[in-house]
Parts: C-alpha cells; structure tokens; sequence
C-alpha cells in the first residue's frame, strides 16, 4: 500500500493533543483484522467526529493512503466530517414507519427545529422497532409510537 | 419477595419499559428482573408477574399506572382490565411452533445457567460428537435455507467451506438486517443471545473455523452490547475460546459495528466492511464460501439461518425438515410490523399464507381501516393488494405470485396509502443506499425518482406521458437485468408491484 505522502515539515511539527489521542486510538486496534472502521467508531466516540486531520493521522499508522481511509469514511452515513450539534434527532423513514406518518413526522420535525444550529434532524432507516412505528430517537433515545407532540416534549426537556 | 419481570428489548424500552421498571423497584417486596420480549410487542411494556399459577401478565403498562396496578391486586395476579392472564397460555404464543424463538423473554438474556436449562448448549454436544460431515449431513437433512433472503441451502454452503483446503478459516454472521419491517434479528441477539453464540460455535467447529465475527448494524446498540456481554459469559464458561466446551477445538467470536450502509446487509458488501473498507459488492465468483474473509473459506449466515441450528443439532435434521411446505422446509419467524394492530415476531412453519398473518394473527390494520397493501420480504419486496394474500409463506409460492419470503417481513399499510410515493420511496431509497459499484443501481435509482415526479406531475393524457412509462419500465429492465447485487437488481420489484396493483394511484396509468 502507497503510504500517505505527509511533508517532512508536518511530522517535525509537534503533535496536537487531538492528533496524539487519535494516534493512539489507531495504534491500540492497528494489530487486528480490519480493524479501520472500529478505530473510526473510537475515535468518533472519543472526539464527536472525524476530521481532516484525524483521517491522515489514521491512514499513516494503519499504513494505508489518505485516500483509502477518507474513501471508507464518506462511505458510511454514521461517520461526522464536523463537530455535532447539541442534540439529534433522527427520525426513520423506512416504510414500516411510513405505513402508520412517518413521512408527516419526518416533515414536522424537520419545520419545528428549523433554522436552529444546536439541533439536528436526520432521517433513519429502520431502528428495528417496526411493529411501534412511527420510531424516532431524540440524542439517542429511541422512542415508538411517536407524535409531533413527543418531539416537542423532549424539546422542553432540553432547555433548563 | 414477589418476581416481577419487565422486559428490556429496545422495543419495550422505546414506549417506556425502563420508566415501568423503575417505578415496580419503588414498591415494596417486588423483585424487578430484566427479560427479552416475548414478541408481542403491541402489548409492551408486557409485565409479568410470578404467582402459583405461573406468570401473569399485564399489557402495556405505564410507570404512573404502577400504584393502581398494584392496589388492584397485581401482585398476587389479580384480574385487571390490562391482564392478559397467564402468558404462557395465551393464544396468541400457544399458537406458534417456536424453534428459534424457544427461548425468547422467558429468563434474563445473559442468564447462562437458565440457558442450559432450557435446553441450550445441547446441539453444541451433540456435534462435538459427531464427525463433521455428520454435521453437515444433520444440516443438509433439515434442508434448511438462508433465511437472510437468498434462500441457498445452509448444508451445502457449509460443506464447500468444510472441504475447502485452508490453514485458516472463518465463520460470519450478518446481523445487518437493515429491512425495514424485519427486527427478528434484533429481538432474538437481545432476548436470548446465547443462541446465536451456539449456532455460530457449531458451525466453526464443524467447518474448522477458529474466528468468526458477527457483523451488526450500528442502529440496535442494545443488540451490541447484549451479545457482547453474551460473549464474554460463554467464554468464562468454556464455551468459547481456546477449548470449546473441552472438545481441544478453538474458536474465538468477536462483535463488530457496522456503520449506517444498508449495502452491507449484503454477503459481499458485509465482508469488504469487516475488512475495514468501503462497503462495496464483490463480484460472484469466487464464492465467500471458498474466497471470503480475508480470501479464507468463510460461512457466511444470516443471524436467523444459524439461529435455527442448535435445534437441528439437538433434535435431529429430520424434525426440522418435518415442518413446512415444498422446498421451503422448517419454520421462520415472521415479523409484523407497520400499521397493524398485533405487531410483533411470529414463529410459525413456512406455508402458513400471508392472509392468516395480517388478518388473524396480526388483527389486521392498526387504525381500523382495510388493508389496501402489503409489502412482503423488506423494501425490495413486492407490494401485495388486499386480494392477492392467500399465498402460502414459502420460497417457490412466493416467487410464483409475484412477491419475495425475504427476511419474512410483513409491512402492512391500510387504505390511505399512495403507491405512487412507495415506488417513488423505493427508487429513492436505492438512490440514498448504493454502494455505487455498478451504474444500473447508481444512475438508474435516481432517474427513476425523476421519472416517477414527471408522472405524477404529469396530467392524465398530457402528450409525452405514456413514454415516461415506458422509460420507467426501460429502467426497471435495464437495474434487474444489469446490476450487480440484490439492492439495484431488486428495487424494481416494489415500483413494479406498484404500478401492476396499484395503476390508479399513478393518475390514470394507461397499464
């Protein structure tokens, strides 16, 4: 594998905190089989989501080229190129949830935290809770049989 | 102390099982304990209570009905307008044959000993017994089928990986269900994990495989953690590891956590993700069976297709193979979901008709309104109207009325349903999921969306109109005939269904 061309005046610069504990997160896994996306799933765990840096920081201790491991990272919806909000609210759109609003869900959630940069509204498709659609979660609670009402109740219980 | 059990399957959870849990360890001389569901979801939170006559449950509770449930006598099982009386006489169990399900919300998940004594570990002895061509033999006799979707009989896959020549071989397990409709999967890794474990350690040691790996979907945390903790029990307990159960076999299982692609729920796009890379389909051949993980002999298994081997172990092939219709042979857990009043997982032999399942095990519609639709097999499965749901639940008897067993999901939608908007869905969900390899499912996904907007914007006899639906069906043609996996070769099938059944919802479709 074509190593990741890093300029020599990079690596003599001294190393972030956050490249460091990325570093190190690569390193801990770097021994298993196919070990990229569970050092991904770490490092976004530990820093909310992976950035440009941690992306070369990665390939270089996996010895894989930048562009291999930014290819799998934009692959997979779960992975962050930027910082999160404060809160997310994902609703699926799958049609277990259609066939009871989801789409209508989908919609009201979307006009209700319109214009809000601390809150996310994602689609999912399928958390598995089809038989008490529609599903939604609110910052990674997942929660059935939801209305407009219930996202506007987990609202009120964001701010003090 | 009076044993109250309250499930903790993130279903029950998602309308309020932890709150109920909560408040029941807040009354005095109750024991709570944390079960999996018994898979009538529409009840949960299900409580049960433990009495001399056995476990009485209480259905759909909620945490601030808990004072009234017990001044009511709930307790000691006294009546109340939200018991359901003994569960484990209830209809709507009795009425199954569980084989996979035989244990589900009946112990907690991870309680090994209760495991055991309901009969666990037994197919896992027995194999260690016999000669792995036996075990095969066993596996080929239940005639058992990929209940992932593919339907390709689990023995046969199991030999070739069994007489492949390797120094290293692997067995994986795709708990990626990302069907919408389909939560067998995720209800079975949370109630009663152990099973997967066992149906996976007999397949390793029959194949001589010393790693295996269970790949699962980001969206069911619970599921993760559950197994993982399974792990780690079965391990302490010498069931896996470096001498499985005191057979000097190896075999080693970790979990790992997809990452939001539905593709990967597909055998080849799965492996490229183990691997740490872009979930992209690999061109068959070579088979995993001979060139998998890693380029080593892999068995590769739906979750549910392993989930049904330690009572064939256990009990023999011939009793499974005993149950069901044609060549679809044994049970499947179906799964009801959508708008329906009894949603949850129903284990039954295959060849019970899709009409049986709506109406009387599923109580029909959710809102009370007629079914006008039901899509079977996940969201590559075929729309049914109301009128065409005497098919019996098998491979061959599906395949010839047009729709597709699937995972044995049943999403049902009454009549308010447009079906122009669930051809349009299908198309755009494509568009959203391609891996991307092959051009039919990339490109072809979303013209299709845009052709499908043209009709429906499009008035009826307006010039141009019946062309777009010929370049409709073109694309059809063009993603089953031209893609190179399930996802674009099979997203044809709903808009098709759509279109045949449905032709009113697309303005006056000349078809």
């Amino acid at each position: 594998m074509p190593r990741a061309g890093r300029q020599q005046t990079e690596e003599l610069t001294p190393q972030s905190a956050r490249a460091e504990s990325v570093r190190e997160i690569a390193a801990r896994q770097a021994g298993e089989r196919g070990p990229l996306l569970e050092i991904l799933h770490a490092v976004q765990a530990a820093h909310g989501y992976v950035a440009d840096e941690d992306v070369a920081e990665i390939a270089d201790v996996l010895n894989l080229s930048v562009a291999e491991v930014h290819g799998t990272v934009s692959f997979y919806h779960d992975f962050r190129r930027t910082p999160p909000p404060e809160h997310t609210v994902q609703v699926c759109r799958a049609e277990a949830c259609q066939a009871v609003g989801a789409a209508d869900l989908y919609t009201a959630a979307q006009e209700r935290f319109a214009g809000r940069d601390d809150v996310e509204v994602r689609e999912v498709f399928c958390f598995g809770n089809c038989a008490l659609g529609p599903s939604a979660s609110v910052d990674g609670r997942l929660r059935g049989r939801v209305t407009a009402e219930h996202l506007a109740a987990a609202e009120s219980g964001w701010s003090p | 102390m009076t044993t109250v059990w309250v499930p903790q399957d993130s279903s029950a959870r998602a309308v309020g099982a932890d709150e109920v849990a909560a408040a029941l360890a807040q009354v005095e001389g109750v024991t709570v304990r944390r079960n999996g569901t018994r898979g009538m979801l529409w009840r949960e939170p299900l409580v049960e209570v433990e009495t001399e006559r056995g476990r009485v449950g209480y259905a759909a509770v909620t945490a601030d009905g808990i004072p009234d449930l017990v001044g009511a006598g709930m307790l000691t099982g006294a009546d109340h307008e939200t018991s359901i009386g003994v569960v484990d006489d209830d209809p709507w169990l009795t009425g199954q044959d569980r084989v996979s399900l035989a244990r589900i919300g009946l112990a907690e998940p991870t309680d090994i000993g209760a495991y055991e004594a309901q009969g666990g570990w037994a197919g896992l002895r027995r194999a260690l017994e016999l000669d792995p061509a036996e075990v095969v033999e066993e596996v080929l006799t239940s005639g058992l089928r990929g209940r992932g979707g593919a339907g390709f009989p689990t023995g046969i896959k199991w030999r070739t990986v069994l007489e492949a020549d390797s120094d290293q071989k692997f067995v994986a397990c795709n708990l990626d269900e990302g069907d919408s409709g389909t939560f067998a999967d995720r209800v079975l890794a949370e109630a009663d994990p152990f099973t997967l474990v066992e149906g996976m350690t007999i397949a390793a040691v029959t194949v001589g495989a010393t790693d295996g790996y269970i790949y699962c979907r980001s969206e069911y945390p619970d599921a993760i953690a559950r197994l993982r903790d399974a792990i780690a029990v079965a391990a302490e307990h010498g069931y896996l590891g470096d001498d499985v159960a005191g057979s000097g076999r190896a075999f080693r299982l970790q979990v790992r956590v997809g990452a939001g692609a539905y593709i990967c729920g597909e055998e080849t796009s799965m492996l490229e993700s183990l691997e740490g890379r872009r979930g992209e389909v690999r061109a068959k051949p070579p088979i995993p069976a001979l060139h998998g993980l890693w380029g080593s002999p892999t068995v590769v298994n739906n979750m549910l297709s392993f989930a049904a081997i330690p009572m064939i172990l256990a009990d023999g092939g011939q009793a499974y193979a005993d149950r069901g219709v044609g060549r679809s042979r044994g049970t499947q857990i179906f799964q009801l979901a959508g708008n329906i009043a009894r949603g949850g997982v129903y284990e039954a032999p295959l060849g019970i008709t899709l009409r049986e399942l709506v109406e009387d095990v599923g109580g029909g519609t959710r809102t009370g309104r007629p079914v006008r639709a039901v899509q079977v097999g996940g969201p590559l499965g075929a729309y049914l109207p109301a009128d065409r749901l005497d098919v019996p639940m098998g491979y061959e008897e599906l395949a010839e009325a047009g729709g597709m067993l699937g995972h044995g999901g049943v999403v049902v939608f009454d009549d308010t349903v447009d079906m122009s908007r669930m051809a349009r869905f299908a198309m755009e969900f494509c568009s959203v999921e391609s891996c991307g390899k092959c051009t039919p499912c990339r490109i072809g996904s979303t013209r299709g969306v845009e052709t499908i907007d043209k009709i429906t914007s499009t008035p009826a006899g307006a010039e141009g109109r019946d062309q777009l639906f010929v370049l409709l069906e073109d694309l059809c043609a063009t993603m089953t005939t031209g893609s190179l996996c399930a996802m674009g070769g099979l997203t044809p099938v709903p808009v098709r269904s759509a279109l045949t059944h449905f032709p009113e919802d697309f303005g006056g479709s000349p078809r």
